[in-house]
């Protein structure tokens, strides 16, 4: 394990986090999304209401859509938002945005990004670079501190379009860090908090549930690393549970004690929504529709639209088969917390690629994660910036705005540049990290942005087709992001093997 | 990592600065009937689109020069008329005669913001880069952290991202001309500094420093020989890149004179508005303009400007060398801002933008510097909206300074250059040798001493009596501190006995 650097390394670290929240300031006066209104809406409605209306509440169009201690948060957040502008806080004032409410919503954001911050931190911490470089710049805990606190798409989600991601992948990346400390217990508690704040998180809950069960409950390994079935621990498995139902509890208990659970639920699982968002996430979805309009327009038949996907078939179950799959497999094998946070990502990924309504924001929960690995071994790196690559781009379109344009540009070329120099320098030594094809593939990006942005509004296609740039993109993109998926997915399959081999 | 994938990221970070500051306010937004700097701009591509070339300095009934009339030189005006092409193919609306007058947009300012952005890509940022990459005995590292500080520097962005200016055309031509100078190609220096003079007059606070240099280059090579060969080329450089630059004006010398009175504004006094120069300061304790005619105050301003850079200037000419020329491009450009005539609070770039290209010698008393000369700004960034920028900028310039270059390790004698005067002092003041000590307590103590006065001119109404207490707290505090400067560069050039060569290696 790399042990913590001495007194002026912690000066580098502090000089990036300073820096990138210096760059987030700049970044207030940008557009925001509807999201503003969103969270100005959630602020106003747990500030003025009681508890028992919160998930009753619709004056406006963006009901209350997250866990209760987002609510909490909320509530909290609107406490210090009346000493900005007492009017954001008025239900009525719908989209409301008075340069002290956006002053206001920015900053909380950047203020509660510290546990960001300090979960990448700790993160480092457990960095285990084969050669660390006697240079700075070259030494893996660097890199993994720009690679996650200057993360392209963390910056535009949460500081331009707005949202809150960054505490919450905070929350995660720290309990991937205690699980790594062999604090299990911290690491379930602070997963189940985070459940509770944002449900999106389910998705790598199975890696989680494995984990825990595997490394935690079970205590002692046989001799060549397989499960011994005669040391589980039910004094563990109960302090889990108690864990889970506490956190719960807390979070879910007022409103089961109102009677007001089935509200929640639906709140929180609108599944009338359609297979995919309005502008189409790229995962599989997005490939088989545009492979379904192809023939619909090639053909007359039309055989699978998605509305008899939807009826039929429910699209959680290939990501759910998934995801038990490879955690099937965890059981067999003792991978350590390496092997659970390579299964988180792959949740992650099986997710992203078949969920219901899946934002195109949620390749962050595959991105964050496997920039861990990136600066490990070579192979996860190539991995990475193929993800990385296409999944950032994947995100332009939520920037639309002229202004934006050259901003998301240069950022996204800034990390770009970086992510693939300082991971080309630290596995220097073995050869190329892509080969051609995916070479190829990542520069074809920058010719499909010309064409989206500056060639098509040009062309009298873009009235009557005005959809093209974004199904262009999201098709692009699902190519590469499948691409990187099913890499990940051989790599961790084989690497298994070849233990389980050795084991042997 | 390589060495063109850093400077790429630096690259990129400074234009990520760049653009983000550009969503601010600019000069003027929202306050007719004069609005300010950025209409000013927008009217110059109005007129020059418009009218013919005989009348744009001229005071006719289309151009009336009490409303933004142009008072830069031909390149300016030239400049504004390309633009002018570009902005007809967008929005004719933008230029239109009369009718433009106040337009304001959010897609005009995106367009104006974009000039600025691409002429500081065509012109300064590269000069930056290649003076950066080819900066002699340092290390990669050095030159990066180099690039990234000069790149980072607040004032040039908030000034010309947020007020709205052009200047980093004008010093970029100044930079490509350093830097040619730096390579013996003084041909080259010289048309490079000839069109700086000619996109903005200011630039002859730099012109002492650069004819010195160029005439001890030739009296070195020996008068009789190569020496008279070298001057007579330069000559002829000059007077030709003049020449074609005001070709169009050259047909009358009426032309010719009422540009000249356009650009230099005699009558207009010794000062306007609250500046961090010695004349605003001294109008403190008395008041200048009733004492004296503006004939004796445009004597004394003289007097004093010449006074305080010729030691400077003399010493450069009898030994040139490349290292006391840039510490002499400071001392003139500082002596010019605070003593000469009608000296806008910008000019202090002129003097900042050499100051940049030493950072990496002695990066303490230059990021000092640097950080009094935005500070001097903070009147006309409060005006203008700019406080969010003006506080991010500044902390983030601090930040990267302090780490890439330990500056508050490197404070003895020998790394801010003082060695040889210390050894004289010494004798005299022996308290002399805590010097390391003094100079990191007084840049704590004034780092300190502008974040209070900063926090004060933002947050709190001045009194009543004093309504300009702020600004002229501001104006006079930068003015002590440029003096102190002025000082500190002038005794390393006259102290100074080395010739460059037999530096350490700085590492």
């Amino acid at each position: 394990m790399a042990a913590a650097a001495g007194g002026s390394g912690g000066c580098w670290f502090l000089a990036l986090a300073l820096g990138v929240s210096l760059l987030k300031c700049l970044l207030i006066p940008t557009y925001h999304s509807t999201d503003f209104e969103v969270h100005r809406n959630w602020l106003a409605i747990t500030h003025n209401l009681p508890v028992s209306q919160w998930y009753y509440e619709a004056t406006s169009e963006w009901t209350l859509d997250y866990p209760p201690f987002f609510a909490w948060f909320e509530f909290a957040l609107s406490h210090v938002a009346k000493y900005f502008d007492q009017e954001m806080l008025v239900i009525q004032n719908l989209n409301y945005s008075s340069q002290a409410t956006v002053f206001f919503q920015r900053l909380s954001v950047i203020f509660t990004d510290i546990l960001f911050v300090y979960a990448a931190h700790e993160c480092c911490r457990y960095v285990n670079g084969k050669r660390p470089g006697k240079e700075l710049l070259e030494k893996p805990m660097f890199v993994l501190a720009v690679l996650l606190l200057w993360n392209f798409g963390l910056l535009i989600v949460d500081h331009i379009h707005f949202q809150y991601n960054g505490f919450l992948f905070g929350l995660m990346l720290l309990s991937v860090a205690r699980l790594f400390q062999k604090r299990h217990l911290e690491g379930a508690l602070l997963f189940a908090v985070l459940l509770h704040f944002k449900h999106i998180y389910i998705y790598v809950a199975p890696a989680y549930c494995v984990y825990l069960l595997r490394s935690y409950c079970f205590t002692e390994n046989k001799a060549d690393g397989s499960l011994k079935w005669s040391s589980f621990s039910f004094l563990r498995i109960t302090l889990l549970g108690l864990i889970v139902c506490l956190v719960s509890a807390l979070s879910l208990g007022p409103f089961a004690v109102l009677g007001q659970l089935p509200q929640v639920i639906s709140r929180l699982f609108p599944f009338k929504r359609g297979l995919c968002h309005a502008y189409w996430a790229p995962n599989f979805w997005a490939l088989y529709n545009a492979v379904d309009k192809t023939l619909a327009v090639v053909g007359t038949v039309n055989y699978l639209n998605d509305r008899w996907i939807g009826s039929r078939i429910p699209a959680h179950c290939p990501s759910f088969c998934d995801s038990t799959s490879h955690t099937h497999l965890y059981l067999h094998l003792h991978i350590g917390p390496r092997g659970f946070l390579q299964c988180l990502i792959l949740c992650a990924l099986s997710s992203f690629m078949f969920g219901w309504h899946v934002h195109e924001k949620a390749i962050l929960l595959a991105i964050l994660p496997l920039s861990l690995l990136s600066v490990e071994s070579p192979k996860r790196a190539g991995i990475y910036l193929i993800l990385t690559t296409t999944g950032h781009f994947s995100l332009f379109p939520l920037l639309f705005t002229p202004p934006e344009i050259a901003t998301k540009i240069l950022l996204m070329l800034l990390f770009t540049v970086y992510s693939f120099s300082s991971l080309r320098a630290l596995f220097r030594k073995e050869g190329r990290l892509l080969n051609w094809l995916e070479t190829i593939y990542l520069i074809a990006l920058v010719p499909l942005e010309i064409f989206c942005e500056i060639v098509f509004p040009l062309t009298p296609w873009k009235l009557k087709f005005p959809f093209i740039p974004l199904l262009l993109t999201s098709v692009y993109c699902a190519l590469g992001i499948t691409y990187a998926w099913l890499k990940l997915y051989v790599s961790v399959l084989t690497e298994s093997v070849t233990v389980r081999q050795k084991a042997e | 990592m390589e060495k063109w994938s850093l400077m790429t990221i630096t690259v990129l970070l400074g234009l990520i600065v760049r653009w983000t500051v550009s969503f601010g306010s600019y000069s003027g937004a929202g306050k007719p009937p004069m609005y300010g700097d950025y209409e000013a701009q927008r009217h110059w591509q109005e007129v020059t689109y418009n009218l013919p070339i005989k009348q744009w300095y001229f005071n006719t009934s289309d151009n009336n020069l009490q409303y933004w009339g142009l008072d830069y030189p031909p390149l300016t005006a030239y400049h504004s008329l390309l633009c002018a092409y570009v902005a007809k193919l967008i929005n004719p609306d933008w230029i239109a005669l009369h009718t433009s007058r106040g337009y304001e947009s959010q897609p005009h300012k995106l367009f104006m913001r974009a000039t600025v952005l691409i002429a500081d890509l065509l012109v300064y940022i590269p000069a930056v880069i290649l003076y950066c990459c080819y900066l002699k005995e340092t290390s990669t590292k050095k030159k990066i952290a180099s690039a990234l500080c000069i790149l980072l520097y607040p004032s040039l962005i908030l000034i010309d991202y947020g007020h709205f200016q052009y200047n980093s055309v004008s010093l970029g031509f100044a930079l490509w001309g350093v830097l040619f100078l730096s390579y013996d190609w003084d041909l080259l220096g010289s048309l490079a500094f000839c069109l700086a003079i000619n996109y903005k007059q200011m630039e002859l606070y730099h012109s002492l420093p650069f004819f010195c240099y160029l005439l001890g280059k030739c009296f070195q090579k020996g008068l009789t020989g190569k020496g008279l060969v070298l001057l007579i080329k330069i000559a002829f450089t000059v007077v030709a890149s003049f020449a074609i630059c005001w070709l169009p004006f050259c047909t009358e010398v009426e032309q010719i004179l009422q540009v000249l009175r356009r650009l230099f504004p005699i009558d207009r006094g010794l000062f306007e508005d609250k500046v961090a120069n010695i004349w605003c300061s001294l109008s403190v304790l008395i008041k200048i303009k009733n004492v004296m005619s503006p004939q004796t105050q445009l004597k004394l301003s003289f007097a004093f400007t010449f006074l305080t850079l010729l030691p400077a200037c003399i010493k450069l000419t009898l030994q040139p060398s490349l290292r006391r020329f840039k510490f002499a491009l400071v001392s003139c450009a500082l002596s010019f801002f605070l003593f000469s005539f009608q000296v806008h609070e910008k000019s202090i770039l002129l003097v900042s933008i050499p100051v940049c290209l030493m950072i990496n010698e002695i990066p303490l008393m230059c990021t000092w510097f640097l950080l009094v000369s935005t500070f001097s700004l903070l009147p006309l960034l409060l005006k203008d909206g700019l406080l969010l920028a003006y506080v991010v900028t500044t902390l983030a310039f601090l930040t990267v300074c302090a780490t890439s270059f330990s500056i508050f390790e490197k404070t003895s004698e020998e790394d801010l250059q003082l060695k040889s005067l210390s050894l004289s002092i010494r004798g005299y003041i022996p308290s002399f040798r805590a010097f390391p000590k003094i100079i990191k307590s007084l840049f704590i103590v004034s780092v300190t001493l502008m974040g209070i006065l900063t926090l004060m001119s933002a947050t709190l109404t001045p009194p009543q009596k004093l309504p300009d207490l702020f600004p002229v707290s501001v104006s006079v505090v930068s003015c002590l501190h440029f003096l102190f400067f002025l000082t500190y560069f002038n005794a390393i050039v006259l102290w100074d006995s080395r010739n460059g060569r037999n530096q350490k290696k700085i590492n």
